[in-house]
């Protein structure tokens, strides 16, 4: 049981310390509000301008987004593999290779279906 | 320190048994192969090259599996186990996957079951332009396969580990072919996105049982669970939380009651192929997947998991059955029909016996080839608007199209358990093994449940056959080849399990007699 308790003091302050924080800071902050203040806050840009009734929007980034995780994946799989290339040997590398050109075809099938192309 | 640690555990290349692998490794191959043709195909094209090159790979892929027979083994390094109740669910689902590729395949452009465009939003004039130029979309092919091969691995997963990742492979695909009905497009997507969601929870309760267990167990193989079951003298608590939370998983999947809400909905909203491919293979794997865990991985503590499923088994017989009765769309009512029959199917699985295990397989095949069968009729009785499905409609059926409404009638009859058919044999076969494995009360409750069931079947009939035609109701669109050999072959397996069951039996038998592997 011992082992618990150093996180639940660690619990009890992060909860004390946010309860401290939201509770000075409502007591002890200046409340001098103008528009800039009141509007939505979107990592300090100018908040997108939404057309009455939400709309559609593009989402164009939504395609490099997923391939990129797709390579990311395939490099986490690739950094073990060349460590342990020697202990692994042809058996390593026929593996690989048939993973690799299975990524390589969901690859093809976005080129081709012009997943790449931006406009 | 890195070489050290390297030093420490050396690292040896596994041994994979590609052989053992044939079946899933071929329809992956072929899932990857459908991605190519429909990256480099002509759309005109795809079509015609898809359904071949899917019949073919699932025929082989079904040859690889029967040249298997007699394997008792665990491949790959103990992630896969390859037996003979394994075999059998795999050849089962594989034929299954045949017959409802040859319903996915069918491809009349009238008739054809899928979107022509699915990113286009329904009613838009986009979509109304693909509609003209009579696109259809190919990528139900691939998709299906990728479902399929999932569905090969689930039952055959010896650790908690390939089975979560089997299960999603077998899930994504599925919640976007829900999705892609060509009428009723937004009963479609919503059919897809509750599927989705309740999919994803569902995942995540059996994610979370299985940090449970390995909590436990200290592993997440099944031998070394079942290994800690029996010697365990720890903290039980983490053991039957876990048990229980991927029995949640397991039984959402085969849409157990309580679990089995998004049934009814995604059934009537996918396209009709795609339901009769979840009708039959998905729960045929999760009934294969649901069996290894409790033999192999919680067989030393059936006292503890018994009680709940039965309690499970009644409740599902009972509320399949009786909710069934009120549904007017043909679609749904077979959803009900489905989630009872999961009833009758997991009395055989709490017998825990190779009896049991034996007559479950038996019923798993029997049932699947009449559903597969069922939902292709569906599929032809038609109206201006697509596939009539209100049963309203199917009114004095029989008088306008003797032969397609007798062939419904006698699928019905299937379900319904009458004798002659496989659904007799079947239902017969898991009964014996529950009243050998001491679960009478259970055997009474289903055959009760039977009964109730049989209530709504020949209401059905009846409205066929015995009310007057509507003046504009449906026409029965002529069968082309494909459609018409799903429904041969549903009705030649639903007859043959009938009336000579004892070769299927047998063979189910020999496949259950050596229990799964360890």
């Amino acid at each position: 049981m011992n082992l618990y308790v150093p996180i639940a003091v660690l619990a009890l302050i992060a909860f004390g310390f946010a309860m401290f924080s939201l509770v000075a800071s409502t007591l002890a902050g200046p409340k001098r509000f103008n528009r800039a203040k009141s509007e939505a806050y979107e990592c300090g840009i100018e908040p997108t301008p939404q057309p009455v009734g939400g709309g559609r929007f593009p989402v164009k980034y939504y395609l490099t987004a997923m391939l990129f995780i797709v390579f990311d994946i395939e490099i986490i799989f690739l950094y073990p593999w060349a460590v342990t290339f020697d202990a692994l040997g042809i058996f390593g590398l026929v593996e690989m290779v048939l993973f690799i050109v299975a990524v390589l075809v969901a690859y093809l099938y976005v080129w081709r279906r012009g997943g790449l192309e931006w406009e | 320190m890195n070489s050290q640690l390297l030093a420490q555990s050396a690292v040896q290349a596994p041994h994979i048994e590609y052989g053992q692998l044939a079946p899933m490794l071929i329809v992956f191959g072929l899932a990857i192969a459908g991605v190519l043709v429909e990256a480099f195909v002509p759309r005109r094209a795809r079509s015609a090259v898809h359904a071949p090159l899917t019949l073919v790979g699932l025929a082989a892929a079904f040859v690889a599996t029967v040249l298997q027979a007699g394997t008792h083994h665990v491949a790959a390094e103990g992630a896969v186990g390859v037996d003979g109740p394994t075999l059998f669910i795999q050849g089962t689902i594989i034929a299954l996957a045949f017959v409802s590729s040859l319903l996915i395949a069918e491809r009349r452009p009238d008739t054809s079951a899928f979107v022509s465009d699915a990113a286009s939003v329904p009613g838009t004039q986009e979509e109304r332009e693909s509609l003209v130029a009579g696109d259809v979309q190919t990528e139900v092919y691939p998709l299906t396969m990728f479902a399929v091969g999932g569905m090969l691995l689930f039952p055959a997963a010896n650790d908690l580990l390939t089975m979560f990742v089997a299960l999603e492979v077998l899930s994504l695909p599925l919640y976007v072919l829900c999705g892609l009905a060509r009428r009723r497009r937004l009963l479609s997507q919503e059919a897809a996105v509750k599927y989705f969601l309740l999919g994803a929870f569902s995942s995540a309760f059996f994610l979370y049982g299985i940090a449970m267990v390995y909590g436990f167990a200290g592993s997440i193989r099944l031998s070394e669970i079942a290994l800690a079951v029996s010697h365990s003298g720890g903290n039980e608590t983490l053991l039957l939380l876990g048990l229980a939370l991927l029995g949640m998983g397991l039984l959402f999947k085969l849409g157990a009651v309580p679990f089995h809400s998004w049934k009814p909905d995604v059934y009537q909203g996918a396209p009709t192929p795609i339901t009769a491919l979840m009708g039959s293979c998905t729960v045929v794997a999760a009934f294969g997947a649901l069996l290894r865990v409790l033999y192999v991985g919680f067989g030393g503590m059936q006292w503890d998991w018994r009680p709940f499923m039965w309690g499970i088994a009644i409740l599902t017989m009972v509320i399949g059955a009786i909710v069934a009765i009120t549904q007017a769309d043909v679609k749904r009512m077979l959803a009900y029909s489905s989630i009872a029959h999961a009833g009758f199917v997991l009395t055989g699985v709490i017998a825990s016996s190779s009896q049991g295990l034996s007559s479950t397989l038996f019923y798993l095949v029997a049932y699947g080839f009449t559903t597969v069968g069922a939902f292709a009729i569906v599929t032809l009785v038609r109206d201006a608007a697509g596939e009539a499905n209100h049963l309203s409609r199917w009114a004095g059926l029989g008088r306008r199209s003797p032969l397609v409404a007798g062939i419904f009638a006698f699928f019905l009859l299937a379900f319904a358990g009458i004798p002659l058919t496989s659904g007799f044999t079947g239902k017969f076969a898991v009964f014996a093994a529950a009243v050998a494995g001491g679960a009478t009360p259970l055997v009474i409750v289903g055959v009760l449940s039977s009964a109730v069931a049989a209530f709504f079947y020949v209401r059905v009939i009846v409205v066929m056959f015995f009310s007057d035609p509507n003046p504009d109701g449906p026409t029965v669109a002529a069968p082309s080849l494909l459609t018409g050999a799903a429904v041969a072959v549903g009705v030649a397996v639903t007859l043959v399990l009938g009336v000579l069951p004892q070769p299927a039996l047998d063979l189910a038998a020999n496949a259950a007699a050596g229990l799964f592997v360890r």
